[in-house]
C-alpha cells in the first residue's frame, strides 16, 4: 500500500534523558502512538497523535511533550492546514470526513459580546453567601391560569397542575447515548444529575438497566431509530424528549460506527453486534408539523399525561417559527441546540456548515413566542456550547429557562477536547466502549467531579444574581435588559433583541 | 401650543426608563367616608426630602359618584391635534358623554405644562361588561404608543390620577386636589435619578380600577415586561412601576384574590413554601410556578389602591421602608412614619410592614364606596 | 365482552375509558363505532384483547407492549409504531408506516399494506418483531431494517413469470439500508427494485420453518386457508453485510 501523503499534525517529544522506561505511555495511548520496541527502548508514531494529551498527563516524570506540527505545507490563510489535510484525507480514502465535538471555526461568539449588569446605587446589590438566592427552576407545560376553588382565605388549587421537573441548578446533562459515550461515564452523569437535583438524558441509544437507581433525574429521548424505546423505558423517564436534531449534525440522522457496538450495546438497542447502529435523518412518522404533534400526543397517551414532553431541534434559520409550531404541536418543553452542540459522530463539514448559534436562536425564539403569547406556557431549554456559569446567565437572559451541558461535561471528565469521539478510542475512557480504556472513569470519581464544577457554577450564578440584586431566577428570564452588547451591528442587537453597552434602561 | 409641544418632548429626554427613589403615600376611610385631597398632599409634602422635583401625582377614589358607571379616561396631551386623534381612538369602543380640560392652576413653570384632559365616557356594548377590562386595557395601549404626545393617567370609573412634573406639593397645588373628596387616596413624589422625569412617568400607574404607587426600582423589569408582552400589554411609559400596573391587572383579570396577587408579585423562598401546610403550600406553589415572571425583585414598596381598598407591599427582603397607622376608621400608610404623624396625630397605633406580607385594607362599607 | 360505544367520542375520552376498564380486570373489550379515533392501546401492556369496529386512527397500538388489537376494518397511519411485543391482527388494510421500528409482537395484516412500512424494525430475544402483510406493500419496504420479519403474500395477486418484470408485491428502493433481519416476498424480485447491499435468495414455505411458521400464524390469526402457499416460491432478502454504510465516512483518526 502506498505511503500516506498527509504530514503528522502532531509532534510528539520525548525527553530520553527523564524518561524512566515505564511503558505508561505505551499503556495510555488509546490510539497506539507509543508502542514497545521490545529492548530497543519506546518507538512513536506521530501519525496517529490526535493530542488529547493523555501520555503528556501521565508520564511519571514529565518526559513527553505534544505539540502541534508547524510546517504542513504551505498553507495560507484561504487554505488552511485543516483543509488541506481533509482534502488528502479523502483522496486517500474517499469518505466523508467524520468528526466529534462542536463546531470549532472561527464564527462570532454572541456570548462574548455580551456583558451583564449590576446594581449601584438605585438598587441594592445582595450578597448571596448570607442573603436567600433562589435558582431553582421548573421544566413543563404551564397552564394559561391558576384554576382556585374554595372561599376567599381559604382557597386551594382546584385542578392539579401539569407535570414538570424541578431543578435545583437551571442546568441539565445533554442527551449523550450508552453507545457514544461509556457506561461508567452515563453512570457519572446519573449519579451527578441525583446529587446536584439535575437531570441528565439517555440519549438515544436506550436505557442500560444500571441506570434504574437514577430515574427520577432521568430524561428518555426518543429518537428516528427508536433504540431501546418501550413501555418500561418510556415510564423510566421522568422527562420524555424526542429528538428531531442536533445543533452539531442538522438535518441528518445518528451513526453511531460499528466499531462501538459492542453486545451490550447491541442488546439495548435491539441491532445486531457490530453493526452500524443508524437513526434516519427524519422520523419516519414526521414528515410534517401535525405528525409531529401525533407523536407528542402518542407518547402522551402511552404515558398516560404523567410526563411533560420535550421537543429538541437543532436551531436553524427558521428556528422561531419551528418552535412555534413545536409549541402549538403540544410540546411541554422545546430545546434548541445551536451550532456549536457536540455530537459522537458527526461530518465535519456538515457540523461546521449548518446551523446558528444559540444565542441568536434562543433570543429569537423567546422574541417569537412571546409575540404570539405563547411563551409562558412552554418552557425553553438552550443547548449547544455553552462554557460558563456567565454564557448560562446570558441565555437565560435572552429567554431561556434552563441549559443543557454536554461538552463542559465531558471536560469535567477528564476530555481534552481531541475530536475523535467517532473513532472509540478515547483515551480518556470517555467516548468508547473498550473496556480497558473506560474504566478509567470511575462513576463515583466522574460524578464528584462534575458536582464540584457545578457546584462552582451554582455559586457563581448567585453571585451574579446578587449583583444584579435579584433573588430568584424567575426574575432573570428573559431579562434582555440585563445585557449589554459591545461591537455588534445595529441588526444583531436588534435579533437579540438588547441594547448597545452604554444606552440606559 | 407649539412652545408646550416643544417644551415636551425637551423634557422627554429620548427614551429612557428611569430608576427612581421615591415617597410614597396612602389613605382611606374604612367607613367609606369622603375625606378632602388636602390631607393626602400634607403626607407628601412633609417627606418632601425623598423628592427632588421631577415627579409627583395623586389617585383619588371616589372622586366623581356624580358620573355613575361611567369611565373617566384622564390624560395628558401634547395639544388639541392629539387630543382630537385620541378622541378617535376613544369613540370606537365608547360612548364619549361628557368631556372638559382637567381644571389646573397654570401659574409659574406650569405655564407650560401640557394639555391635561378628561373623558367621561360609556361602552358602546354595555351589555358586554365581561369584556371591559380588555377593552380598557386595548384603548390604553392603543393611546400609549402615541408617548410621549399622548398618555392616559388613568381610566377606571369613579377614580382619577393627577400627576405630572414637580414636587408633590406643586402637583397638589397645580391640580387643585384640595377641591376633589375621595373615601381613599395615594400620594407619590418621585426621585428618578440621572435625568429629568416626564408627565407621563409620574405615579400614580392607574390601568381599569386600580392605581399603584411604588417606591424602589424592579430589577426584574425586563423579565416582567418580557411575560406581560404575551398577552397585550405594551410598555411604553419608561418607568419601571408602569409593569407594575400592568401585572396587577393582569393578576386580577386572572381572578386572584388580592392576597394571592401579592403572593405572586412577592412570592415566598422555596425554603419557607417547603414549611408551609399541604393546601396552601400546593396553591402557592402553583402561583409561583404559573406566574414566576410577575415576580417583583429587587427593593420595593407599593400601595395599591382599588375600588374599596387598599392593599400594601414591601419586597420579600424589605429593602424600603412602608409604615402603616390606624385611627378609627382610617388607615394611612407611607413612606415614613413622620407623614402619619402630620396628618394624625393622635394615630392609635403605628406599625412597619414586615417583608413581603401584604397589608390589605377595605372599607367596611364598600358598597358606599363601590360604583354598583 | 365489556362493550364501549365509541362513535362520536374524542380520543382521549375513549383512550381513558379503555384504561380504566383495563385496569379494573377486564379481559375483552369491544369497542364498537370507532372512526379515526388515534391511539387506541398507545403504551398499554397486559393479555387483554381489544376488538375494534370500524376504521381505527393512527398509530394504532403504538408503543404497546402485550394486548391483542384485533380490527375490523381498516388501520390509518402507523398502527404499531415502536411497539414492543402483543399481537395487532387487522382484517382490512393498513396505512403508511405500519410497524415503524416496532421491536416485538406480531402486526398481521389481511390486506395491503402503505408506503414505508416495517421501517427500522429491530428484534427482542423473547419476542421478535414480526409483520405479515397478507396484500402488498408500497415503496420503502423494510428500510433500515435492523432486526424481525416481514412477510408479503399477496394472497389475491397474480404474479407475472417474467424475469425482469416489477413484483406487484412490494414497490422500489426495498430493503434499503437493510442491516438486520430478513423480507420475504413471495414471487421473484428483480434486483432494481431492491435497494443497495441486500443478499436476494429463492426459498419456500415448506423449506424455511421460520417462513412457514409465521404463515401459519397468520393464518390462525385471521383465521384464513393459506395452505396454498406451501409450495411458492418467496424472495429471501437479508442484509448483505451489517454495516452497508461503513465506506461513506472516514473513520480514521
Amino acid at each position: 500500500m502506498p505511503r500516506s501523503l498527509i504530514p503528522p499534525e502532531f509532534l510528539v517529544a520525548r525527553d530520553e534523558g527523564r524518561c524512566l522506561k515505564c511503558k505508561a505511555c505505551v499503556r495510555q495511548c488509546g490510539f497506539g502512538v507509543h508502542t514497545d520496541d521490545q529492548g530497543r527502548g519506546i518507538s512513536i508514531d506521530e501519525r496517529r497523535c490526535v493530542n488529547c494529551q493523555r501520555c503528556v498527563v501521565m508520564c511519571p516524570v514529565g518526559a513527553l511533550k505534544v505539540t502541534a506540527n508547524p510546517s504542513v505545507g504551505r498553507e495560507n490563510a484561504y487554505w488552511p492546514a485543516s483543509r488541506l489535510r481533509e482534502i488528502w484525507r479523502q483522496a486517500e480514502n474517499g469518505g466523508s470526513i467524520l468528526t466529534g465535538m462542536g463546531c470549532d471555526r472561527n464564527y462570532p461568539v454572541y456570548f462574548d459580546h455580551l456583558l451583564l449588569n449590576a446594581s449601584q446605587v438605585t438598587n441594592p446589590s445582595i450578597d448571596p453567601l448570607r442573603e436567600p438566592m433562589e435558582i431553582r427552576t421548573f421544566l413543563g407545560r404551564k397552564p394559561e391560569k391558576v384554576s382556585i376553588a374554595g372561599p376567599p382565605g381559604a382557597e386551594r388549587l382546584a385542578d392539579p397542575l401539569p407535570p414538570v421537573v424541578q431543578l435545583e441548578i437551571p442546568v441539565m446533562f445533554a442527551a449523550m447515548s450508552f453507545g457514544s459515550i461509556s457506561k461508567n461515564v452515563v453512570l457519572a452523569l446519573a449519579q451527578a444529575a441525583k446529587r446536584l437535583g439535575i437531570m441528565f438524558n439517555t440519549g438515544e441509544g436506550g436505557m442500560s438497566s444500571v441506570l434504574a437507581p437514577y430515574r427520577e433525574h432521568m430524561i428518555v429521548q426518543v429518537a428516528s431509530g427508536r433504540f431501546g424505546v418501550d413501555n418500561a423505558y418510556l415510564e423510566a423517564g421522568r422527562i420524555i424528549e424526542i429528538k428531531i436534531g442536533q445543533g452539531a449534525k442538522p438535518g441528518i440522522g445518528g451513526h453511531l460506527p460499528g466499531e462501538k457496538v459492542n453486545e451490550e450495546i447491541a442488546r439495548t438497542r435491539g441491532i445486531p453486534a457490530g453493526a452500524d447502529a443508524i437513526s434516519p435523518a427524519p422520523h419516519h412518522d414526521i414528515y410534517s408539523i401535525e405528525d409531529l404533534s401525533q407523536l407528542i400526543y402518542t407518547l402522551k397517551e402511552a404515558t398516560d399525561y404523567r410526563k411533560p414532553i420535550a421537543v429538541k431541534i437543532a436551531a436553524v434559520h427558521n428556528v422561531a417559527a419551528i418552535a412555534s409550531g413545536i409549541v402549538r404541536a403540544g410540546a411541554d418543553i422545546v430545546v434548541l441546540d445551536g451550532l456549536r452542540g457536540g455530537t459522537g459522530a458527526a461530518p465535519k463539514l456538515i457540523r461546521d456548515h449548518i446551523g446558528l448559534p444559540v444565542e441568536l436562536a434562543t433570543a429569537v425564539v423567546d422574541r417569537r413566542l412571546r409575540e404570539e403569547g405563547i411563551r409562558e406556557q412552554v418552557s425553553l431549554v438552550a443547548s449547544g456550547g455553552i462554557r460558563s456559569s456567565a454564557d448560562l446567565l446570558k441565555l437565560i437572559c435572552l429567554g431561556a429557562d434552563a441549559v443543557y451541558l454536554g461538552t463542559a461535561a465531558l471536560l469535567a471528565l477528564g476530555c481534552h477536547l481531541c475530536q475523535k469521539c467517532y473513532t472509540g478510542k478515547c483515551s480518556w475512557g470517555i467516548a468508547t466502549q473498550d473496556p480497558s480504556l473506560t474504566r478509567r472513569v470511575d462513576p463515583q470519581w466522574g460524578a464528584t467531579r462534575l458536582v464540584n464544577m457545578l457546584t462552582a457554577w451554582g455559586h457563581e450564578i448567585k453571585e451574579f444574581m446578587g449583583a444584579m440584586g435579584i433573588n430568584a431566577l424567575e426574575s432573570f428570564r428573559g431579562n434582555r435588559l440585563q445585557l449589554r452588547a459591545v461591537g455588534l451591528p445595529q441588526n444583531e442587537l436588534d435579533q437579540l433583541g438588547v441594547k448597545q453597552a452604554g444606552e440606559a434602561m | 401650543m407649539s412652545e408646550r409641544k416643544e417644551d415636551y418632548h425637551q423634557s422627554y429626554e429620548g427614551k429612557i426608563r428611569i430608576p427612581s427613589g421615591c415617597a410614597v403615600a396612602g389613605l382611606i376611610n374604612k367607613a367609606g367616608k369622603r375625606v378632602n385631597g388636602r390631607t393626602i398632599g400634607e403626607m407628601m409634602a412633609v417627606m418632601h426630602e425623598r423628592s427632588n422635583g421631577l415627579g409627583a401625582g395623586y389617585a383619588a377614589y371616589g372622586i366623581y359618584p356624580e358620573y355613575g358607571k361611567a369611565y373617566a379616561f384622564h390624560l395628558i396631551l401634547t395639544d388639541d391635534q392629539t387630543r382630537g386623534e385620541v378622541e378617535r381612538i376613544l369613540v370606537r369602543n365608547f360612548k364619549i358623554i361628557e368631556q372638559q380640560e382637567i381644571p389646573v392652576r397654570r401659574t409659574g413653570r406650569y405655564k407650560k405644562a401640557p394639555l391635561l384632559w378628561r373623558y367621561f365616557c360609556e361602552p358602546l356594548r354595555p351589555d358586554r361588561e365581561s369584556a371591559i377590562e380588555d377593552l380598557l386595557l386595548t384603548t390604553t395601549m392603543r393611546i400609549n404608543r402615541m408617548a410621549p404626545r399622548a398618555s392616559v393617567m388613568s381610566c377606571g370609573q369613579n377614580l382619577g390620577v393627577f400627576k405630572g412634573v414637580g414636587y408633590p406639593e406643586e402637583i397638589a397645588e397645580f391640580y387643585r386636589i384640595d377641591q376633589y373628596l375621595g373615601y381613599s387616596w395615594l400620594g407619590h413624589g418621585r426621585f428618578p435619578t440621572n435625568t429629568p422625569g416626564w408627565w407621563g412617568g409620574a405615579h400614580p400607574f392607574s390601568l381599569g380600577e386600580t392605581a399603584v404607587v411604588h417606591n424602589g426600582e424592579l430589577s426584574s423589569y425586563g423579565t416582567n415586561k418580557s411575560v406581560l408582552e404575551n398577552f397585550g400589554y405594551e410598555l411604553s411609559l419608561r418607568t419601571d412601576t408602569e409593569v407594575m400596573a400592568y401585572a396587577i391587572h393582569y393578576l386580577r383579570r386572572q381572578n386572584l384574590s388580592w392576597p394571592l396577587v401579592a403572593k405572586v408579585l412577592a412570592p415566598p423562598h422555596w425554603a419557607e413554601l417547603e414549611r408551609m401546610a399541604g393546601p396552601e403550600r400546593e396553591l402557592v406553589a402553583a402561583l409561583r410556578r404559573i406566574y414566576g415572571g410577575l415576580m417583583m425583585n429587587g427593593p420595593f414598596s407599593i400601595i395599591v389602591a382599588f375600588h374599596g381598598g387598599l392593599m400594601a407591599l414591601n419586597d420579600r427582603l424589605k429593602l424600603r421602608s412602608l409604615v402603616a397607622g390606624a385611627s378609627g376608621a382610617d388607615l394611612y400608610l407611607a413612606s415614613e412614619e413622620a407623614a402619619i404623624r402630620q396628618v394624625c396625630p393622635r394615630v392609635e397605633e403605628v406599625w412597619s410592614l414586615p417583608a413581603g406580607e401584604a397589608l390589605i385594607c377595605r372599607a367596611e362599607e364598600e358598597s358606599a364606596c363601590h360604583v354598583a | 365482552m365489556k362493550v364501549v360505544e365509541a362513535k362520536g367520542l374524542p380520543y382521549r375520552e375513549l383512550n381513558r375509558e379503555v384504561r380504566r376498564l383495563l385496569t379494573a380486570g377486564e379481559e375483552r373489550l369491544l369497542l364498537r363505532g370507532i372512526n379515526g379515533q388515534r391511539y387506541i392501546g398507545a403504551g398499554l401492556t397486559g393479555a387483554a384483547r381489544l376488538e375494534i369496529e370500524g376504521t381505527a386512527g393512527n398509530n394504532l397500538g403504538a408503543m404497546m407492549d402485550g394486548l391483542t388489537v384485533y380490527v375490523d376494518g381498516n388501520v390509518q397511519d402507523g398502527a404499531g409504531n415502536t411497539m414492543s411485543g402483543g399481537e395487532i391482527i387487522v382484517r382490512g388494510s393498513a396505512g403508511d408506516i405500519t410497524g415503524y421500528a416496532m421491536r416485538g409482537g406480531k402486526i398481521f395484516i389481511q390486506g395491503n399494506a402503505g408506503w414505508r412500512v416495517g421501517i427500522h424494525m429491530k428484534s427482542r430475544e423473547q419476542s421478535p418483531a414480526v409483520l405479515v402483510i397478507g396484500g402488498k406493500a408500497g415503496d420503502f419496504l423494510g428500510e433500515y431494517m435492523a432486526g424481525g420479519t416481514i412477510v408479503v403474500l399477496g394472497l389475491n395477486t397474480p404474479l407475472h413469470q417474467e424475469r425482469e418484470a416489477a413484483n406487484p408485491l412490494a414497490g422500489n428502493y426495498l430493503a434499503s439500508g437493510m442491516h438486520g433481519g430478513a423480507i420475504y416476498i413471495r414471487g421473484r424480485i428483480p434486483a432494481w427494485q431492491i435497494g443497495g447491499q441486500v443478499r436476494s435468495a429463492l426459498t419456500t414455505p415448506d423449506k424455511n420453518a421460520e417462513l412457514k411458521a409465521w404463515i401459519a400464524q397468520f393464518a390462525t390469526g385471521l383465521n384464513l386457508d393459506c395452505s396454498a402457499f406451501q409450495r411458492e416460491t418467496f424472495t429471501c432478502l437479508t442484509p448483505e453485510g451489517n454495516r452497508p454504510y461503513a465506506r461513506l465516512y472516514d473513520h480514521s483518526a
